[in-house]
């Protein structure tokens, strides 16, 4: 049994890829190596010092008394998680009005409108592999942006303090399913949330997808976005999400040779990664298994050859039968 | 003139008849699902999108494969452990018994008879009675079916159907992967041993006797 199981595991690494899972940058330096690697570090732990958790102290300078006040969660950002993101090198005022700076901050700021992504990066050639304006175009197409207008922004799905391009940079994709599905949950299965910006009623998930077998195995596996957004070859995640009743609703748009999710999930990696495993579509199969979209093709033929040859041998044994014991009976 | 011995009692006939009907329903699903065909999107192995082809099932639509596949997967485990207590409880699991001196030796001159000897009109070398039903060869197949392959297949289907039991990664791959290859490995070689079965029922003293065996339960010996 050992050495079955041994030869199994030799095969499965031959004609297997093993994805290099490389480790993400945790952001747990400390203080000084911060400030020396980060342009704007000074200046923001003056945001931080209130921002940076979830109750807040000051001096009231009418009583000279100490106050603490907790900070709406909405105001609370995570240091490490804002050194780990892309804006990293930022400094607050550099999007936000320099009268923050001014505490208590004048009332006016309320009025304050957040910057969207096109603001900054539209028809920025520095990160044109991003393809921002294509994004910005598919967004307007959306049933995000057709139902709510400028009441949905890109705000409502990434935050800009903690935003990482997860589909580049994270070779699990389990963690990229985790990441973006939460995306969606966080406002479809949160009426609070949700109630924002729409009035739509809260989702149940489970029961929106009862026809939809091994549910939890599938939610797990596959983002929100690959069934109910259009395909996009420009960007590397569409953006154009879909009236509920144009969501792929067909088993084989996945489960097939011609999988969907080559262009969706694993558009990345496939790109990435154009070394050959032998298995059809092998880039899913580090990660998953996909019923009818992963074969391999030399199992494949294997098996063929293998079935033809014993239905080879069942006609030549026939076929000598009847030639030498036509009128002669036997038993097994 | 031959003679008749009852070999196959009732709960074996009805047990074979329905894994007889399963396996056709298994089969057909599986392919089914393992070529489920091209539809919607057509897209390279670069990851782009070529065109939108039209919708495609191979045999059945991948849904009703899967409904079947698992409702006749469901019949089967239940149908196996039927068999398994069956075949314990009535002694019939004696048949099956390959310890035996030489059995190497005796699969050789089993298949030697099969494949020359009986063209030229020998004897079978170990002809049916109520103390072997089964001859060298036919007993380790079906002991290696029923007690090795038939496990795999229902416990990798079990996998299949509750993959939050399977573990995460097995020896550095997907353990998906490696319970799905396993399973549909072993549901290949049990579907090459269904045809071959088969057709070694014809070798009976007529083409349908050993068919008709298996309906009346009586064996046939010339």
């Amino acid at each position: 049994m050992k050495a079955i199981v041994f030869i199994l595991f030799f095969v499965l690494r031959v004609v297997v890829n093993i994805p290099d899972v490389r480790g993400q940058d945790d952001g747990s330096a400390d203080t000084d190596s911060l400030a020396a690697r980060y342009a704007g570090y000074e200046d923001n732990e003056k945001c931080f010092t209130c921002h940076g958790g979830t109750i807040y102290e000051f001096t009231n300078p009418e009583s000279g008394k100490k106050m603490r006040r907790l900070m709406p969660k909405s105001r609370v950002l995570s240091k490490k998680a804002f050194y780990n993101s892309v804006h990293h090198n930022f400094s607050c005022t550099d999007c936000h009005s320099y009268e923050f700076n001014t505490f208590p901050h004048p009332s006016e700021l309320i009025f304050e409108e957040y910057m969207n992504c096109i603001d900054c990066h539209g028809g920025d050639e520095q990160f044109a592999e991003y393809h921002f304006d294509e994004i910005q175009k598919e967004f307007e197409k959306s049933v995000h942006y057709s139902q709510e207008g400028n009441g949905f922004s890109c705000w409502k799905c990434h935050n800009p303090h903690t935003y990482v391009p997860i589909a580049r940079r994270t070779e699990d994709i389990t963690t990229v399913v985790k990441i973006s599905n939460n995306m969606c949950l966080n406002c479809h299965t949160n009426e609070e949330e949700l109630r924002l910006f729409s009035g739509a009623k809260e989702l149940d998930v489970s029961s929106a997808h009862d026809w939809l077998p091994n549910q939890t195995l599938h939610f797990q596996s596959v983002r929100c976005i690959e069934c109910h957004t259009q395909i996009n070859d420009t960007v590397m995640v569409a953006h154009l999400v879909l009236p509920k009743a144009k969501a792929v609703q067909k088993c084989n748009e996945c489960h097939s040779q011609n999988s969907i999710l080559m262009a969706t999930l694993y558009k990345f990696k496939a790109k990435e990664e154009r070394r050959t495993s032998g298995f059809l579509n092998g880039i899913i199969i580090n990660e998953s298994y996909v019923i009818g979209a992963n074969r391999n093709k030399k199992l494949n033929t294997l098996s063929i050859v293998i079935m033809l040859a014993t239905l080879g041998g069942i006609l030549i044994h026939l076929v000598l039968r009847l030639i030498f014991i036509k009128n002669t009976k036997h038993g097994t | 003139m031959g003679h008749k011995l009852y070999l196959y009692p009732k709960w074996l006939r009805i047990w074979h008849f329905i894994n007889l009907m399963l396996f056709f329903i298994l089969i057909a699903t599986g392919l089914s699902m393992h070529y489920s065909a091209a539809s919607g999107w057509l897209v390279s192995s670069t990851g782009k999108a070529v065109s939108n082809v039209e919708n495609g099932n191979f045999l059945m639509d991948f849904m009703t494969a899967v409904k079947w596949h698992n409702i006749a997967a469901i019949i089967l485990c239940f149908n196996y452990l039927f068999y398994l207590i069956a075949n314990s409880y009535t002694g019939n699991v004696r048949y099956y018994n390959i310890k035996e001196q030489a059995l190497l030796k005796k699969i050789f001159i089993q298949a030697r008879y099969y494949a020359y000897g009986m063209f030229k009109g020998e004897p079978h070398p170990f002809p049916v009675n109520e103390e072997r039903k089964f001859n060298p060869l036919q007993k380790t197949t079906y002991f290696i079916t029923m007690y090795v392959l038939m496990p795999l297949l229902v416990l990798s289907g079990i996998g299949l159907f509750f993959p939050e039991l399977i573990p995460d990664k097995i020896f550095g791959l997907s353990g998906l992967l490696v319970n799905s290859l396993i399973h549909i490995t072993v549901g290949y070689f049990l579907s090459l041993f269904m045809i071959v079965h088969i057709y070694i029922c014809t070798l009976g003293v007529t083409p349908s006797t050993l068919f008709k065996g298996m309906i009346n339960g009586y064996h046939e010996v010339h």
